[in-house]
């Protein structure tokens, strides 16, 4: 076994640090080293995007990137949306809008979301569905996420967030 | 139905989701989300070869690995007579491989260690000596003289597994000698799979002080696998927990016991340690339940105006290596008797063989009330090819041949009696919606222009909601189900359920029946399912039976619970029960509307002013034995257009009405059908769980098992008719199952449709762009 | 799935990583983006003793026009060709391909220097690439050498890279004015590979004949394949429907498909020859704005 190395990063806002072997994946660090479940495993082959998780701003599927690679970095996951204790309008999106039924995808999905509309606030349908394609849905035949972005969207332009 | 106010957010109204406020927050907890002290982690050996004889298994250099802690092989199962267990469908499954593997994939060791990545290490090193058998991939072989036996184990030395016939086989075979017309297709079915978006895993917990065995579990039935675990395992029911945590889709895949589950069981018996096991996605596909394999025939015999005479039906069902079907115990090939459908054929014969091959076991129902998927798919595409032969239009076909509104309650030829139904209904708005005739001209004049669109017709029915008991049975287990309802003394209730949510919502949908039938708020009803230790025992959530039985259930148990309450409110209004008027929420007296009790002033009463002869408490239980099934339908009616340069068909537009009866919530029945169509879709244009001529699986991940994204997946319009079910309490039927039992024949019936004028009458599933273009080029058209 | 353990490396600056890799040998291999190389390790279809991770190496990561090339950095993300003014401008042919190249987050970590050396005709840089006519900078123990793309693919998952080289940039001559190039995909579903896919680069001369074409294919074949016979083919000749046709037949003829699951191989060839003819019209509006 390959020695563990000090991983440090910023999670959620909070430092946190853990030792790891240079193998570990970041998705089994951040849900087993860290604690943090929100994030899901879906597959072996990284397709379906449940793991994505945001390193220094752009999504990344955390199950196809070491652990190692991660230290020193800005990770996001879906426990950090909550803002002051408050939903972010992303998350009231999927539930206004039934954007989510097993909710095994959905934190994936508010991570791909949620790094759509920094990137553009207001995207048309095409652009949504684009956004998500690396994210795997089996229940909601995604139509409902597409509201629950376009819900969040024009909630964030009224200075929702 | 009296519609309640949107603070009581009874039946109808579009609640917004309790269950959603801990997903969104990344706090749902799934079995893979369970963490306990000490947990080890369990990795299982696959046979790498579809038919081989095991002739050695070497542990010792994956023994040597740091962190393992024990590897369990068939040898060692069979020593405590746990090699094999029984499957849902009388037959047995090995759990281990003894003597032979049987297909690809198989479950041959399993290493436990520390943590998994010791575990993957470890069992990567248990060297396996196979030597290769002759192996059966094509069922049609499976009959032949020299076709390989593969289940040595049996008394019978074949592949068979059983025959199963339904219908007046005499009477049919008159009805087609005399038939004026008389069509035949050749369908699949192909083998897919539910692959829910989480895979299948347990923890197994063994406390040896207690010896209480607590089992998280990917289950849609925990009461029933607790249950097997108790009669496979010996160990005494009451010991035995089965917990079903949140579960991230189940589409039928997480009803049947896998051999992980009890190797994870065994390995925490023996190390008292809790185990951890969770399969890959690979090994979701490759092992785990598959579903369809129907390979069949139908035959309708009809007079030359298309009325049909008979429908002869006969079907070669693949089940892989183990009858693993989960389906009741009186119905082989499940209820595919509905094959005939929304039509009223006064004959009608149909008869399936089942046959063992190398591949995975199973099959599943695949978000199916068991085969319902194969019958309407066969149906539909077989009164198109009839349309076809006749030169008439499909929609003329099907309206001729409807079961009138005014028939039901209809008997089928095949045996059964059909609830309630309105096709002609369904159809009409169907077609107003989508513009029927403006797209028939279009499609004229396309033709003419050499463009291909085609438009696919599906008015399918579906049979849901098993028992009845008479009828219906898993493992001997009546398929009953319950609910259980107490109501607390401040008037907030919870309650419980035999069924168990994949997704479905639940937590909210059973407590607007509860809001409903006793005007407590929805928000104030909280749903507990899947801790049998806890909830009351029932079959579980699959073959969209959980309105239709718990649903049932919770509606009765709340009529009981409010005929005490009026006997609580007779007394504090000093009035007799027959002076008691309800209205949701409240009793109060004829006449007299001040002169009233709310439920929660009621409840309150219950535990603090309970009436002279009363038992103290408000609550109920029932056990729900549904009085015959529910029979939702709808028509579905698919555009599509097809580039001829690459053989790529895009689906342009897409109408669903429904009718799944009175609707508890609109928004999570749109949504249901939403993700159904997105499914049928999938299976119809991109999903094969297929096998080489060496048994190797086809298909066995994600990057060739395709689930469509965003981008591919069609927009939806969907729309609804209302034929309540006559003996459901609440007149509900079911609906999760619908849209991916009726849509996959509206789309092949499409894109056959757009090729009908170059003389094609059927095209298998999936429909992918090779497939047509080789038909093109074949045609002329393109190439 | 789990990858196997290896030693994790992770160099300052070009010659250390250079360095690292002549340590240790065959079984050393570069972390790039690691979006190929990652799932074949969790498949275990990959194990490499050492990992040398060349992400904290900066100055690897640019797109910038310079001496008539638009140079890219080996370590650039495909998600930065997307946002790329200048590829946005002037590069038609690469800004398709970064858009269809898996998904997003893949983008978003993938390198345009690892879709190259990976050496997969499954990519689909390098069709783009071979249309385009580029250069490959790779750096090793002497210094940078640079490789014409016509050299780069030897085989199956082999390039013309050394053990010890790293693929430090692409050069891609400037496209003289009239220029233009598409990049059109057949791909089952977003994320997938190519069924087939087929990149073409136009340069058109004052009358609209063409003046110089670039045509790459992927997915069909054990390398990717430049289909130099239609280049030939559409030179000095005006891009009408029987230029288009025959072009597209000679790409089609080029192209050595397999049968596999996304088709067989009579029908790849079919595909190709469509999709060359939609590129080559596609490009040719682009060239003719």
């Amino acid at each position: 076994m390959a020695k563990k190395e000090l991983i440090k990063l910023k999670i959620n806002g909070k430092e946190r640090e853990a030792a790891a072997e240079p193998r570990l994946l970041l998705v089994h660090f951040i849900r087993e080293a860290l604690g943090l479940t929100g994030t899901h495993v879906g597959c072996d082959t990284s397709n379906c995007g449940a793991c994505t998780v945001i390193m220094n701003g752009k999504t990344v599927k955390s199950c196809t990137v070491f652990a190692v690679q991660a230290d020193g970095a800005e990770v996001m996951t879906v426990e950090g949306l909550l803002q002051n204790g408050a939903l972010h309008p992303l998350q009231e999106g999927f539930k206004e809008e039934h954007g989510l039924q097993c909710g095994f995808c959905t934190p994936g999905m508010l991570m791909s979301t949620y790094a759509l509309l920094q990137k553009n606030p207001q995207p048309s349908e095409e652009q949504i569905r684009w956004g998500i394609s690396g994210n795997l849905c089996r229940c909601t035949g995604y139509q409902n996420i597409v509201k629950a972005v376009q819900f969040a969207s024009k909630k964030m332009a009224q200075g929702g967030k | 139905m009296q519609k309640t106010s949107a603070e009581i957010s009874g039946m109808g109204h579009s609640m917004k989701r309790k269950e959603d406020s801990r997903f969104i927050q990344g706090k749902g907890n799934y079995v893979d989300d369970v963490n306990l002290p000490g947990m080890v982690y369990g990795h299982m050996v696959r046979s790498p070869y579809a038919h081989a004889r095991l002739k050695s298994i070497n542990t010792d250099a994956a023994k040597k690995v740091p962190g393992v802690l024990a590897i369990i092989t068939g040898e060692d199962l069979a020593k405590a007579n746990l090699a094999w267990m029984p499957t849902l469908s009388n037959d047995k499954q090995m759990v281990l491989a003894t003597g032979k593997v049987l297909f690809q994939a198989q479950e041959v060791a399993f290493v436990v260690a520390e943590d998994r990545y010791a575990a993957a290490d470890a069992a990567e090193l248990v060297e396996v000596e196979y030597e290769e058998l002759p192996v059966l991939v094509d069922p049609h072989k499976a009959m032949d003289a020299d076709a390989p036996l593969l289940r040595e184990d049996r008394t019978e030395k074949n592949n068979h597994i059983f025959h199963w016939e339904v219908g007046d086989k005499a009477a049919t075979d008159k009805a087609f000698k005399e038939a004026a017309v008389v069509s035949k297709v050749n369908a699949l079915s192909p083998r897919c799979h539910p692959a829910p978006l989480e895979t299948c895993g347990c923890v197994a917990d063994f406390n040896k002080a207690t010896e209480k065995l607590t089992v998280w579990l990917t289950s849609q039935a925990p009461h029933v696998h607790r249950t097997v675990f108790a009669l496979v395992g010996g160990i005494p029911e009451q010991n035995i927990r089965i917990i079903s945590p949140d579960i991230g889709g189940g589409f039928g895949n997480k009803v049947p016991v896998y051999p992980g589950y009890v190797c994870a069981v065994v390995a925490s018996l023996t190390l008292g340690l809790p185990v951890k096991w969770i399969e890959t996605r690979s090994e979701n596909l490759q092992s785990t339940g598959f579903a369809r394999d129907y390979h069949m025939t139908a035959e309708i015999a009809a007079d030359k105006e298309g009325k049909v005479k008979a429908l002869r039906v006969k079907t070669l069902a693949d089940h892989g290596a183990f009858n693993a079907a989960a389906q009741p115990t009186k119905f082989p090939a499940g209820l595919f008797s509905i094959c005939t459908g929304s039509y009223e054929f006064p004959q009608s014969f149909c008869e399936v063989d089942g046959v063992y091959t190398n591949k995975a076991p199973g099959g599943i129902a695949y978000r199916c009330s068991f085969r319902v998927t194969e019958a309407a798919y066969l149906i539909e595409r077989a009164m198109d090819v009839l349309a076809d032969d006749l030169k008439m239009d499909p929609v003329e076909l099907r309206k001729k041949n409807f079961v009138p509104a005014a028939k039901f309650p209809y008997k089928s030829p095949l045996g059964w009696t059909y609830d309630s139904g309105d096709y002609h209904a369904a159809m009409k708005l169907a077609l107003d919606t989508i513009g029927y005739d403006a797209l028939l001209k279009e499609q004229a004049e396309k033709r003419k222009k050499g463009e291909l669109m085609g438009i696919g017709i599906s008015s399918f029915t579906e049979i849901v909601g098993a028992g009845p008991a008479h009828t219906f049975d898993i493992l001997g287990i009546k398929m009953f189900d319950s609910a259980e309802i107490r109501i607390h003394p401040t008037g907030k209730a919870i309650c419980r359920m035999g069924t168990k949510s994949q997704g479905q919502g639940h937590e909210t949908t059973y407590a607007q029946i509860v809001a409903q039938e006793l005007g407590i708020p929805a928000k104030d009803v909280q749903v507990e399912e899947g801790d049998t230790d806890t909830a009351p025992y029932g079959l579980g959530t699959y073959a969209s039976r959980s309105t239709p039985t718990s649903g049932a259930a919770t509606a009765m148990a709340a009529r009981k619970i409010k005929e005490k309450a009026r006997k609580i409110a007779a007394f504090l209004l000093e009035v007799s029960e027959q002076d008691l008027e309800w209205e949701p929420g409240k009793f109060f007296v004829k006449g007299a509307p001040s002169k009233a009790k709310t439920i929660q002033e009621i409840a309150f009463a219950a535990y603090t002013n309970i009436p002279p002869g009363l038992e103290a408490g408000l609550e109920a239980v029932d056990y729900y034995d549904p009085p015959n099934l529910t029979f939702p339908f709808g028509t579905y009616i698919a555009v599509v257009d097809i580039d001829k340069g690459t053989g790529e068909i895009k689906v342009r537009r897409f109408v669903a009405v429904d009718d799944c009866g009175n609707i508890i919530n609109p928004m999570i029945v749109e949504g249901q059908i939403h993700g159904g169509l997105t499914e049928g879709f999938a299976i119809a244009f991109m999903q094969e769980i297929g096998y080489d001529e060496s048994g190797n699986v086809q298909g066995g991940t994600f990057m060739d098992y395709l689930i469509p994204t965003a981008v591919e997946t069609p927009h939806w319009e969907t729309g609804k008719t209302t034929t309540p079910s006559p003996h459901h309490p609440f007149g509900a039927k079911g609906i999760g199952e619908s849209p991916n039992v009726g849509s996959p024949a509206a789309f092949v019936n499409a894109v056959v449709d757009a090729l009908s004028h170059l003389g094609v009458k059927h095209i298998d599933m999936p429909i992918t762009p090779w497939k047509v273009w080789n038909i093109l080029k074949e045609k002329g058209i393109t190439g | 799935m789990i990858p196997p353990a290896f030693e994790y490396l992770r160099p300052k600056t070009v010659p250390e990583a250079v360095a690292l890799l002549q340590q240790h040998g065959d079984d050393a291999k570069i972390l790039s983006g690691g979006q190929s190389l990652i799932p074949m390790m969790k498949l275990r279809l990959a194990r490499p003793s050492h990992l040398i991770d060349i992400n904290r190496i900066s100055g690897l990561a640019y797109i910038k026009e310079d001496g008539g090339f638009l140079k890219i950095g080996g370590l650039t993300r495909e998600a930065e060709l997307e946002g790329s003014d200048v590829v946005r401008a002037k590069y038609p042919l690469l800004l398709d391909t970064a858009t269809v190249i898996a998904d997003p987050q893949v983008r978003n970590l993938a390198t345009v220097g690892g879709n190259l050396a990976h050496g997969d005709p499954a990519n689909d840089h390098p069709a783009t690439m071979l249309a385009l006519g580029v250069q490959i900078v790779a750096t090793g123990a002497k210094g940078a050498r640079v490789i014409a793309i016509d050299d780069f693919f030897v085989s199956l998952f082999t390039t013309s890279l050394q053990h010890d080289e790293i693929l430090t940039e692409i050069r891609i001559p400037s496209p003289p004015p009239r220029s233009g190039g598409a990049y059109v995909k057949l791909e089952r579903k977003v994320g997938d590979f190519a069924t087939a896919a087929v990149a073409v680069q136009l340069t058109l001369d004052d009358k609209g004949a063409v003046q110089k074409a670039g045509i790459g294919l992927t997915n069909v074949g054990a390398t990717p394949i430049r289909a130099k016979s239609a280049e030939d083919a559409l030179r000095g000749k005006k891009l009408d429907a029987a230029t288009i046709g025959q072009a597209a037949q000679l790409a089609a003829d080029a192209a050595q498909p397999g049968s596999d699951l996304r088709g067989p191989a009579e029908y790849k060839k079919g595909l190709i020859k469509e999709l060359t003819k939609r590129a080559l019209t596609r490009a040719a509006e682009r060239a003719g704005k």
